[in-house]
């Protein structure tokens, strides 16, 4: 079908009516990218990316931005939070720096602005723009033209910021249809080590869209650990891409996490650009009712001796539906890549419904690559095990779904999201079937 | 305690136990044995309550409530346990969380207090010792990876931890070295009360040296086709269970004729 007109013309709008200072000192970028955005729309479910998720509730919708953070006290957030006081927090409220709500701790050979200040001074951000590809994707360009606001994180070479960096994107919007636009860069430098965590969560139950972007450049032998957590409101939009570049021997270890929004798509990219490089890419999602819940990963071996690893496991109920593609590309010259990938989901539910397709295109002759997926139900026979030694059926449905999670997320290195993580799959599938997303 | 009568049972459309009566009263241990794939599984399933198999006849009494109509938990609760020839693997659930859960849920249903992660830590060690299992084990997934022989031997932990009246134990000896079994054997014997029954269904005749019987059933074809005492197995340990069928077809000649 053809979308409508309205839709593109609606941000082509918004965007002519951005004002010269904040669109500041990306204001080419943001150019080029509207003008490829209008060229693109909105993705249909022809393109082969978006073959299983259907963009039409965005794309009927006019979202608009909100143009300053609703004000919030700092305890209407601690219910969404895990980190402790010695972590840097950001938080942004409804696509802006809300200062109040956040610290930074100094740290030496460590940078951490907000993008919009940096911008409105005039100022360019080096990298920005360079590392997610707005020419060719519609969000990142709808994204790169609207930017508002996010963190511009760079740690200098060799420098270990042992306390995570927790960047919270609160939507609290006042009004429906509302938007925001978060956009982060994080540059680690030559054998830098960070930990970067992005929250998403949503205080209100209107239906709004989140598209954010996250570019990352890690320099030779980096370290980042990379989490995402959307626990967006029921009735939320929600688009994200993260879109990493590596260098020689750096290592991405990322994880992301899906269980709030009625729809949701995140891309996770990387280029593994340098010989010896690696990357984690880990993932877990678990809906119920009417959510839609999709991820797109991709891991381009562009060099020799490089490594992934990838599993990502789904838990869907009621009438949900999941998408998984894991797309490997292994080129010519990346000889040795040893790559690994697996999906594994678990319907607890006659209606619930994954879609889950592995894409591996493989260029070179000297690789391992392995992929795996199932889409299975809970197992009568351990079921009926557990009955017998006692537990009720309730509690047996529990341990195994919960049980089924545990391995994904025992992954997760920092233990403060680790703990909150289980404890909110162990809350919602409590009674043996998922709760409906809560907020 | 448990009485058996007339007892059918269906897995999909094929009729597996074809008129079973058995009664165990407090404090006795019963064999069962016979050749493979007589039934004494299902009859072990059955009474544990899975749902696979469908019975179509007969009644099963448990301290004269009717066990067919009580859900599989609720017969666990009631002292009831099976050890499962084939264990099956949890991979995700530690064996501490499983037996603790598991000990809660029968305490609970006994209207006793639950217990917490520490004291139930003491109870633990103290049954690991009964079979000679490495404490390790409890941070382990249940079953998950485990030797056949392990496995045998987390089935009577938990049969340990549960302290059921009415144990059965489907063919634990199968797999076990004669040391393991030996062990195992000697567990089992350490829990036993004069209020409590056991069924043990073996192949062999071997495990009953250890754990002495006080009758010995012979399934063959989804019928009890011979009862007596312990010394029923020995003579089936000499003569094989053609024996028994040849001494079956020849009644069933007798009295045709
Ligand atoms: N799940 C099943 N599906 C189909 N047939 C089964 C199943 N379980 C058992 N049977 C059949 O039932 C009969 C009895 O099996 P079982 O009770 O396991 O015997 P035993 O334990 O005495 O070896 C066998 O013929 C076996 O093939
Ligand atoms: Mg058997």
């Amino acid at each position: 079908m053809t979308q409508p007109e309205t839709a593109v013309d609606h941000y082509v709008g918004m965007f002519e009516s951005l004002d010269h200072a904040e669109a500041g000192g990306a204001g080419e970028l943001r150019r080029r990218a509207m003008d490829r955005f209008a060229g693109l729309g909105f993705p249909t479910m022809k393109n082969e990316d978006w073959h299983y998720t259907s963009v039409a509730p965005i794309a009927t919708r006019s979202f608009n931005r909100t143009g300053s953070p609703t004000s919030l006290s700092a305890g209407e957030l601690d219910q969404y939070l895990f980190d402790s006081p010695d972590w840097t927090r950001l938080v942004f409220v409804d696509g802006w720096l809300a200062p109040e709500l956040s610290s930074v701790h100094d740290h030496p050979g460590v940078q951490i602005s907000d993008l919009s200040s940096m911008l409105r001074e005039g100022g360019k951000v080096p990298q920005l723009g360079t590392i997610a590809d707005h020419e060719t994707v519609a969000f990142t360009a709808l994204n790169t033209a609207l930017m508002q606001d996010g963190a511009v994180i760079t740690v200098a070479g060799n420098v270990e910021v042992a306390q995570p960096i927790h960047l919270v994107f609160l939507s609290a919007h006042p009004v429906p249809q509302a938007a925001s636009f978060p956009r982060n860069l994080v540059v680690l430098e030559k054998g830098a080590r960070a930990t970067v965590i992005e929250s998403y969560v949503g205080l209100r139950d209107e239906s709004y869209l989140t598209v954010s972007v996250t570019e990352i450049a890690l320099g030779e032998g980096a370290r980042l650990e990379h989490i995402k957590v959307q626990n967006e409101s029921a009735g939320a939009f929600h688009v994200a891409t993260i879109q990493a570049r590596q260098e020689r021997d750096s290592d991405l270890h990322s994880f992301s996490y899906a269980s709030g929004a009625e729809l949701s798509r995140t891309n996770v990219n990387t280029l593994l650009d340098g010989s010896g490089s690696s990357c984690t890419m880990n993932g877990m999602y678990m809906v119920s009712g009417s959510q839609h819940v999709d991820h797109q990963t991709s891991i381009e071996h562009a060099q020799p001796n490089t490594t992934s690893r990838e599993i990502y496991k789904g838990i869907l109920d009621g009438h949900s539906h999941g998408v998984f593609n894991g797309k490997v590309y292994v080129r010519p010259e990346a000889q040795k890549t040893d790559g690994k990938q697996s999906n594994n989901n678990l319907l607890l539910s006659d209606h619930a419904r994954v879609d889950t397709k592995p894409q591996l295109e493989i260029f070179a002759d000297d690789v391992k690559c392995t992929h795996g997926a199932t889409v299975g139900r809970l197992d009568e026979v351990a079921l009926f095990y557990m009955k017998s030694r006692g537990l009720d059926a309730e509690q047996a449905r529990t341990l195994l779904i919960y049980a089924f999670a545990a391995d994904v997320l025992e992954e997760i290195t920092v233990k403060p999201v680790k703990d909150a993580l289980e404890a909110a799959v162990f809350a919602r599938v409590r009674g043996g079937k998922l709760e409906m997303a809560s907020d | 305690m448990l009485e058996i009568k007339g007892l059918r049972a269906n897995i999909g459309e094929n009729e597996i136990l074809k008129g079973i009566d058995l009664t165990v009263n407090k404090g006795e241990i019963h064999a069962v044995m016979g050749p493979n794939g007589s039934g004494k599984s299902t009859l072990a399933q059955v009474i544990a309550g899975h749902p696979a198999y469908e019975v179509t006849a007969g009644s099963v009494t448990y301290d004269g409530q009717d066990l067919l109509d009580m859900e599989p938990e609720e017969r666990a609760q009631a002292g009831i346990f099976l050890a499962f020839q084939y264990p099956v693997e949890i991979p995700g659930v530690t064996n501490a969380y499983f037996l603790r859960s598991a000990y809660n849920a029968v305490r609970k249903a006994r209207g006793e207090e639950e217990v917490d992660p520490l004291e139930f830590l003491d109870v633990m060690e103290e049954k690991m010792k009964l079979v000679d299992m490495d404490p390790s084990m409890l941070n382990r997934s249940v079953n998950a990876g485990f030797s056949g022989g392990e496995k045998k031997r987390n089935e009577i932990v938990q049969l340990a931890v549960l302290n059921p009246r009415l144990a059965i134990l489907d063919e634990t000896d199968s797999g076990l070295d004669i040391d393991a079994l030996r062990i195992v054997a000697d567990g089992v014997n350490k829990l036993r009360t004069p209020e409590k029954s056991a069924i043990v269904v073996t192949h062999y005749q071997r495990l009953l040296n250890y754990i002495v019987p006080d009758f010995v059933h012979v399934l063959a074809g989804g019928r009890i086709v011979k009862s007596g005492g312990k010394e029923l197995a020995l003579e089936l340990e000499e003569h094989g269970y053609d024996w028994i069928q040849n001494e079956q077809s020849a009644a069933g000649a007798g009295s045709r004729a």
